[in-house]
């Protein structure tokens, strides 16, 4: 074993930063999944007669379809009746109405993660609705948003108060049968956000949900449902990270995003979900269906996305656009290593006039690490004067990682103009050796140079997560390079 | 300063260096000429750490301390700067956040207060000022898209702000124009005092118009065949390297 490898495996010991099981009494539902089980998590949340049938629906297409294999992951297969679909913290019984209610146990899990609720409230100007395993048990700034009108609050109980919003868009824009994952989530979906932003409103604070996942063996199948009225606009922020286990956990969350005529919507990403060991045992699997639509003319959807952990990631943020001059964009980084596989991406259609269209996408891949940007652009025959500019660029770090790329491009409108550009590089020696020889450590200057090749998408995130994400990259990358 | 005694030093198991020996004092400046391939980049990379050079045999004593056991990292702590002939791109890293990670990464090995970025910012308006450079660098990134020009500003820039013991210029000169060049030479000789050395490696004698030598040494299959003043570089504008080269072989 030569140096370079001595230190990787010593940092390899290092493990997990975030890794760590906290000890809240749940309430677990036994593994396996059929119709009682589907009708058990209907009726545990009170839900309106018709969120069961659309939910049964969803189970019973489910069944049908299969679980699609064209990604570029390998996985052992995933034994759906060996996970529990439902799992609340027992303090969840009676929904706490204030900071002070909250389970003690809960904030201190979030304070080892540097997500000091208590501080954020006062500091950070965000309104933090947290969910922990399943059930959100804390929602804070309701008070302020409501004088804005503007609703921020679990999907569960968006059900019992706002049923007639749920019933217009829910799975308006991610249909029950979109896809395998998307399918299961709908039948058995447990919790989520729910946010609404009235006419001509923008969202006084950024809004931000930090999910965690804390319960053995209990996938975790998240929906999210924003919706921009016309005129408004709201930057909403999701970052993630879970304790340390065993089994490997699959995690199907949907997020659906609706931007009316001349709304914009933000959605950032920072994702550090646990990563498997070097082998890549008892990491994440995340199976993720994002989609927003730019229902109105003038929207614009913006998706920002750092993700760093994970054993498996599928996941591709994709925009509609419906609506004349309607503008998307994605912005993504990808990190994978030691067995980490990422196969991400987005898509663009553009299907009114005028539309337009950014992909930004940084691919890193160390150690074993194998990073595939997929991304789709569709020109509809009615995309008179279509515009997408796509950029992707891979880094590469060590000889055994790998870097690869799908761009799939389907013009109809001789109009429409469509650019790709990708490069492919790796840390040079040189780069190293210059930084060096200005006396930072070589871990500096990996960190420097990666985040300086994530610069344009890091620049899209809000000030707070930006910083957080360069940290991230840096935990993530600590003894890449050897 | 910097003692080196019978150096040898390979890369991919050929060897470049064949038993150089060097004394600088402090406060010297010394030059090293010599044709291609003659083995003056592979010295200055094997003074600032470079791990491809294998050191096969010889010392290089800096400062009283073993410099061949130091990181590349601890050399720079140690006051080793060096000036990159082909300085390397880093797409995305803003120049002044670089340099000042640089200045304070230096300070903080030496157990001294890291700069702020207002006091940083003060300090490099200085220097940029003296050096005559425009500001329009800062904003930048490191040298991604300079011009050869530029790149060789900016490695003066940074020699000023950090201020080394000892510097060593590998081929800075080269493809400058008379501006340049010029600039170079005012960085450099704005730089010397009695306690810092350097060691200036160039091709052409043009540079030792601007910055005067003390001593000149030429390096030619890896040794150093003959070193005087000031005027064995005239003598090797005159007369080129074949000369010596021939009364070394003989």
């Amino acid at each position: 074993m030569d140096a370079a490898e001595q230190q990787l495996a010593e940092l390899a010991q290092v493990g997990y930063e975030a890794g760590f099981v906290s000890n809240i009494e749940s309430e677990t539902v036994p593994p396996g999944l059929d119709e009682s089980v589907i009708r058990y998590i209907s009726a545990r949340k009170n839900e309106p007669e018709f969120m069961l049938e659309w939910r049964l629906q969803a189970y019973q297409k489910w069944l049908e379809m299969e679980e699609p294999d064209w990604a570029h992951l390998q996985y052992t297969p995933i034994d759906y009746q060996s996970i529990s679909y439902f799992s609340a913290p027992k303090s969840a019984a009676d929904a706490p109405k204030s900071l002070d209610e909250v389970d003690p146990e809960l904030l201190r899990v979030y304070a080892k993660l540097g997500i000091p609720l208590e501080e954020q409230k006062l500091l950070a100007g965000v309104a933090v609705d947290a969910v922990f395993d399943s059930v959100s048990v804390a929602t804070t700034f309701r008070k302020q948003l409501a004088e804005a009108g503007v609703i921020f609050c679990s999907i569960s109980e968006a059900m019992r108060e706002h049923p007639e919003l749920i019933k217009k868009y829910l799975g308006t824009v991610v249909p029950q049968t979109d896809n395998y994952f998307a399918a299961l989530n709908a039948a058995v979906f447990t919790d989520g956000t729910f946010v609404y932003i009235p006419e001509n409103t923008r969202c006084p604070m950024e809004l931000s949900t930090y999910f965690r996942i804390n319960e053995r063996n209990t996938g975790q199948f998240e929906r999210t449902l924003i919706i921009a009225d016309k005129g408004s606009y709201v930057s909403y922020l999701e970052g993630c990270t879970a304790p340390q286990r065993d089994e490997n956990q699959l995690h199907a969350a949907v997020v659906e995003l609706i931007a009316l005529e001349d709304a914009y919507i933000k959605y950032s990403t920072v994702q550090n979900w646990y990563p498997g060991d070097e082998n890549g045992k008892g990491g994440i699997y995340n199976f993720v269906t994002k989609r927003g639509v730019c229902a109105g003319d003038r929207a614009r959807i913006s998706w920002t996305q750092v993700e760093t952990g994970s054993a498996i990631t599928w996941k591709y943020p994709s925009c509609v656009l419906k609506g004349d001059d309607s503008i998307g964009e994605f912005y993504s980084v990808a990190v994978t290593r030691g067995a980490q596989q990422a196969d991400t991406g987005t898509k663009m259609f553009h299907i009114g006039k005028n539309t337009t269209s950014t992909i930004v996408s940084k691919g890193i891949s160390a150690d074993r690490g194998q990073n595939a940007y997929r991304g789709l652009v569709r020109m509809n025959k009615g995309a008179e004067n279509g515009r997408n500019h796509t950029q992707c660029d891979s880094l590469l770090i060590g000889d055994k990682c790998g870097a690869h790329t799908f761009p799939y491009i389907e013009v109809a409108n001789p109009t429409a103009k469509v650019e790709h550009e990708a490069t492919t590089s790796k840390i040079g020696e040189d780069q190293l050796f210059y930084c060096r020889q200005r006396g930072l450590s070589e871990e500096d200057a990996v960190s420097m140079i990666v985040n300086g090749f994530c610069k344009e998408v890091f620049n899209e995130l809000p000030m707070e997560f930006a910083v957080e994400a360069r940290k991230l990259l840096a935990i993530s990358l600590e003894g890449a390079v050897g | 300063m910097l003692s080196i005694k019978d150096l040898q030093a390979s890369i991919n198991g050929k060897e470049i260096l064949k038993g150089l020996s060097l004394e600088m004092g402090a406060g010297e400046v010394h030059a090293i000429m010599g044709p291609n391939g003659s083995g003056k980049s592979t010295l200055s990379k094997v003074l600032a750490g470079r791990e491809e050079y294998e050191v096969t045999s010889g010392t290089v004593t800096y400062q009283g301390v073993n410099l061949l056991e130091l990181s590349p990292e601890e050399r720079a702590h140690q006051g080793i700067f060096m000036a990159f002939q082909y300085p390397v791109e880093l797409p995305g890293v803003n120049n002044t956040y670089f340099m000042q990670a640089s200045l304070n990464a230096i300070r903080k090995a030496r157990g001294e207060p890291e700069l702020n970025s207002l006091n940083f910012m003060k300090l490099v308006r200085t220097k940029l000022k003296a050096l005559e450079m425009d500001e329009s660098l800062l904003k930048r990134a490191v040298n991604t898209g300079f011009s050869g020009g530029e790149m060789k500003r900016n490695e003066i820039l940074q020699m000023t702000l950090l201020e080394p013991r000892l510097s060593i210029l590998d081929e800075t000169d080269s493809g400058l124009d008379i501006d340049a060049l010029r600039m170079v030479s005012m960085g450099v000789n704005s730089l010397r005092s009695p306690e810092r050395s350097m060691l200036v490696i160039t091709h052409y004698q043009r540079l030792l118009d601007y910055i005067q030598p003390d001593y000149v040494h030429v390096l030619s299959g890896g040794r150093i065949i003959r070193s005087g003043d000031k005027s064995l570089a005239l003598e090797l504008e005159e007369k080129g390297y074949g000369w010596l080269q021939e009364e070394a072989a003989a």
